[in-house]
């Protein structure tokens, strides 16, 4: 523990802000329901108001509180962002460093089955696939996952392939270790940097492209607060030269800076550089 | 062996020189107030463990600090100016010009996408000395003068076409391209086998005395820098622990860390007699193996015996390593069988029990990559004792202190440090540890000192050695370092392109070699003697191997 705060007391000041970003939003999102000054979906007033001290970001197109809406989209959109993203890791890092441990035909089948994922774009990919399975926040969180397994899973094996021609990879094979051993207590404590660096820079993308769809009506589907559809909502104020709907899309620029922010330190870090 | 006249002029005068590198907390200091004076045409010898600033000190001759490092007072005066104050431009003019360097590894000093030629000419032609085509011309007639096969063609050859040998003769060459005052080689023959560094050595020596070059010469093997040098320096962190004429030095070594050098050396162990009629632990039997179609075993027997050292040698290619791959099932032969204990052991190690896999334990070269550097001493330690012993809680720390205390580590210290906590000679001690937590019966020393200083590895050899006595260990040796042989084996073993070629007793096969190439890598082995060079070199001529 004491090591973990002399770390934090090395991180430069972009980094510093990062972190306070990220800790801000984690709190907003936690303690939503008590900051909003309205419920989520309650209608509270007329339709696109302006700023004042009642509605503090004026109203949407159906009278909705900006300000409320725009606290519980950080619930919403985060919350999601980091469930799924966990899940392509989850998935991505372990099938990977099987890959990389096993080798072989186990380590040619995934790889294949990875690149023909990787074949096809994502972003058509994911419509197609929400399209078959319809509109469900659920299928949505599987299907971002699915995606993002095929990066994960590359980045794990790269690594984790350095790490498999060590001599302590063979003393614990010598030694008669199992594959769970071998994956989770061998190989994954000397990736988990490099995964971890890159889990943040892979939440930034889940974030957009759950924003992304949401925008094209695939995503979290109203009345739920989101960002990104908050976004294609309240869309026609933008011709009136009011920038009350890209607030959303500031709240999410800063948050995937802040995270890029912090994923640098860490990466910079893990590399073992020197200032 | 040239004398040195105290008429030479001065070339390099270094005065009080302090280098402090960056760490964690703060600097360090890695040279610490150094005198060193070379005369033109002198060949100095630096010589210390890993850390005494050798490496650093010789940079600093070129007015080079590696990154993260710092002159902090001091004067490097190189035929009357001074490197550590004059501008970047004056330093930069003198590299590669007037002051030349060869590293010690030459594989990862040239650039593997360009021609040998063209990496030579480099620095004449830019730094103006001479036009190409006379840069082409004298890098044929060093070639040459190297003792290069084929010197005309040699040069067009990208680095990974020629041999570790030729690349390190190459990189000397290509040092003396502009005719430069002073070289320094640092440890440029440790990377190569001992036949091949034989060669290396005579052909650096020769060159340097042709051309009257002044050179430091650095390196940890004391032998080694008696061949070529006038002068010895002994550096122990960052200070010079003494200075003195080649032969006086080997003579009549003042400091006792300079006695202690010699330290595998004078290591001694009492022979154990194989008894007779009883059952090897370990056995080859006719065994072949290779990688695809490549075969790098042929027709291998040998026999390890319970309580004995079989020392496996050879230069690398030979197959030592991959013959103990064989043993631990890493790789399956393709024709013979092992036996353990008489009994055949399944090729591969994943058809092995649990019993079969832990009476086999490997100790391995690297011991920087051989611990897992995310795990705890206690984890690395305690896994094989949980896992073939099946101890747990306080049974299983209480064995784990005992190891450590065995491998003279003290357990309240080490227990819970990382790997990357330690130095280099505590991690290999690590690794036994690691090797006898499964009280295995044969275990496997794959080069195990060759990555250590010699003080360092003596005091590993005397642990192997106590280890083996108290558990009746039989052990198999690896090496190519011949010294260590001698103080370590009963029996050797002696491998050329993946044949035995020669076994037997150590004390017989050292006295009275059977094979020509026993003999030929007996007679590799540095002295302490100063002659030795000269002598081996002209028995070589005399008769042509």
């Amino acid at each position: 523990m004491t090591r973990f705060f002399q770390t934090l007391k090395t991180a430069p000041y972009t980094a510093w802000f990062g972190m306070a970003v990220i800790l801000l939003v984690a709190i907003i999102a936690i303690l939503a329901p008590v900051i909003a000054p309205y419920g989520e979906t309650a209608v509270v007033g007329e339709q696109y108001e302006p700023w004042s001290s009642q509605f503090l970001l004026g109203t949407d197109n159906l009278g909705r509180d900006m300000f409320s809406r725009l606290i519980y989209g950080t619930r919403n959109t985060v919350g999601l962002a980091l469930l799924t993203t966990a899940i392509a890791f989850t998935v991505g890092s372990l099938l990977g460093i099987v890959a990389a441990v096993v080798g072989g035909m186990t380590d040619r089948l995934l790889s294949r089955i990875i690149d023909v994922i990787m074949a096809i774009p994502s972003l058509i990919l994911a419509l197609m696939l929400l399209t078959i399975v319809g509109a469900s926040i659920a299928s949505m969180v599987l299907v971002i996952a699915l995606i993002y397994v095929a990066p994960v899973f590359r980045l794990a094996r790269a690594s984790a392939q350095s790490v498999v021609v060590m001599d302590y990879i063979q003393a614990a094979r010598l030694r008669g270790e199992g594959l769970g051993w071998l994956v989770v207590r061998e190989v994954l404590p000397n990736i988990a940097s490099t995964l971890v660096a890159e889990f943040g820079l892979r939440f930034c993308f889940v974030f957009l492209f759950i924003a992304a769809l949401s925008f094209l009506g695939l995503g979290i589907q109203p009345p739920t607060a989101d960002w990104g559809s908050m976004l294609k909502e309240n869309a026609t104020l933008i011709s009136f030269g009011d920038i009350t709907p890209l607030l959303p899309a500031a709240a999410i620029a800063v948050l995937t800076v802040s995270i890029n922010f912090v994923v640098d330190w860490m990466l910079h870090r893990s590399s073992g550089l020197k200032d | 062996m040239k004398t040195v006249g105290k008429d030479r002029p001065p070339l390099l005068t270094i005065r009080d020189l302090r280098i402090e590198g960056k760490s964690t907390n703060g600097w360090t200091r890695l040279v610490d107030g150094v005198d060193l004076d070379l005369a033109r045409g002198e060949v100095l010898g630096l010589i210390g463990e890993s850390g005494a600033g050798k490496s650093t000190l010789g940079l600093a001759a070129m007015g080079f600090t590696r990154d993260g490092c710092r002159i902090t007072s001091g004067s490097i005066g190189f035929d009357g100016i001074d490197l550590a104050r004059c501008g970047e431009h004056v330093r930069r003019d003198f590299r590669g010009k007037r002051i030349a360097y060869v590293a010690q590894s030459a594989a990862a000093s040239f650039n593997p996408a360009h021609k040998l030629i063209d990496q030579h000419c480099e620095a004449p032609v830019v730094k103006k000395v001479m036009p190409r085509a006379k840069a082409e011309a004298e890098a044929v007639e060093l070639y040459r003068k190297m003792r290069l096969p084929q010197p005309e063609g040699i040069g067009f050859r990208y680095p990974h076409q020629v041999s570790g040998g030729q690349l390190q003769r190459a990189m000397t060459a290509m040092a003396m391209a502009c005719k430069p005052d002073l070289i320094i080689f640092d440890e440029p023959t440790t990377a190569l086998d001992v036949t091949t560094q034989i060669e290396v050595l005579a052909s650096i020596r020769d060159i340097v005395e042709q051309f009257g070059t002044a050179a430091i010469y650095i390196s940890h093997d004391l032998a080694v820098v008696a061949q070529m040098a006038d002068r010895i320096m002994v550096l122990k962190n960052g200070r010079t622990v003494e200075t003195a004429e080649t032969r006086t030095m080997l003579s009549a070594p003042q400091e006792e860390y300079t006695k202690s050098l010699w330290a595998v050396r004078s290591l001694e162990r009492p022979r154990q007699e194989r008894g007779t009629g009883a059952r090897p632990v370990m056995s080859l039997k006719n065994v072949d193996a290779g990688y695809g179609a490549a075969k790098v075993l042929e027709d291998v027997s040998f026999d390890i015996h319970c309580g004995q050292t079989v020392a496996v040698v050879g230069e690398s290619g030979s197959g030592k390593s991959t013959a103990a791959r064989v043993i631990s099932g890493i790789l399956k032969p393709s024709r013979g069988e092992v036996l353990f204990e008489g009994r055949k052991l399944p090729a591969d190690y994943l058809s092995r029990s649990r019993e079969d896999l832990r009476h086999v334990q490997m100790i391995y070269q690297m011991p920087d990559t051989a611990l897992n550097p995310r795990q705890s001493i206690r984890d690395i330690i305690g896994r094989p004792v949980e896992f073939y012993l099946g101890l747990k809680g306080r049974e299983k720390e209480q064995r784990i202190r005992a190891l450590l205390e065995q491998i003279e580590l003290d357990p309240a210290i080490y227990m819970d440090r990382r790997p990357t906590e330690l130095s280099g000679g505590q991690k290999q001690r690590i690794g036994i540890a690691r090797a006898l937590a499964a009280e295995p019966k044969f275990i496997i020393c794959d080069e195990v000192t060759s990555a250590l200083d010699q003080l360092v590895a003596a005091g590993i050899l005397a642990l192997l050695a106590r280890v083996q006595k108290e558990r009746d260990l039989a052990l198999m040796f690896i090496t190519h370092d011949l010294a260590t042989v001698k103080a370590v084996a009963d029996e050797v073993v002696v491998m050329q392109h993946g044949r035995v070629v020669e076994t037997g007793a150590v004390e017989t096969v050292f006295a009275n070699p059977a094979h020509a190439y026993t003999t030929h890598l007996l007679q590799s082995v540095p002295e302490m003697d100063p002659d030795w060079l000269t002598r081996r070199t002209m028995s070589n001529r005399a008769v042509p191997a």
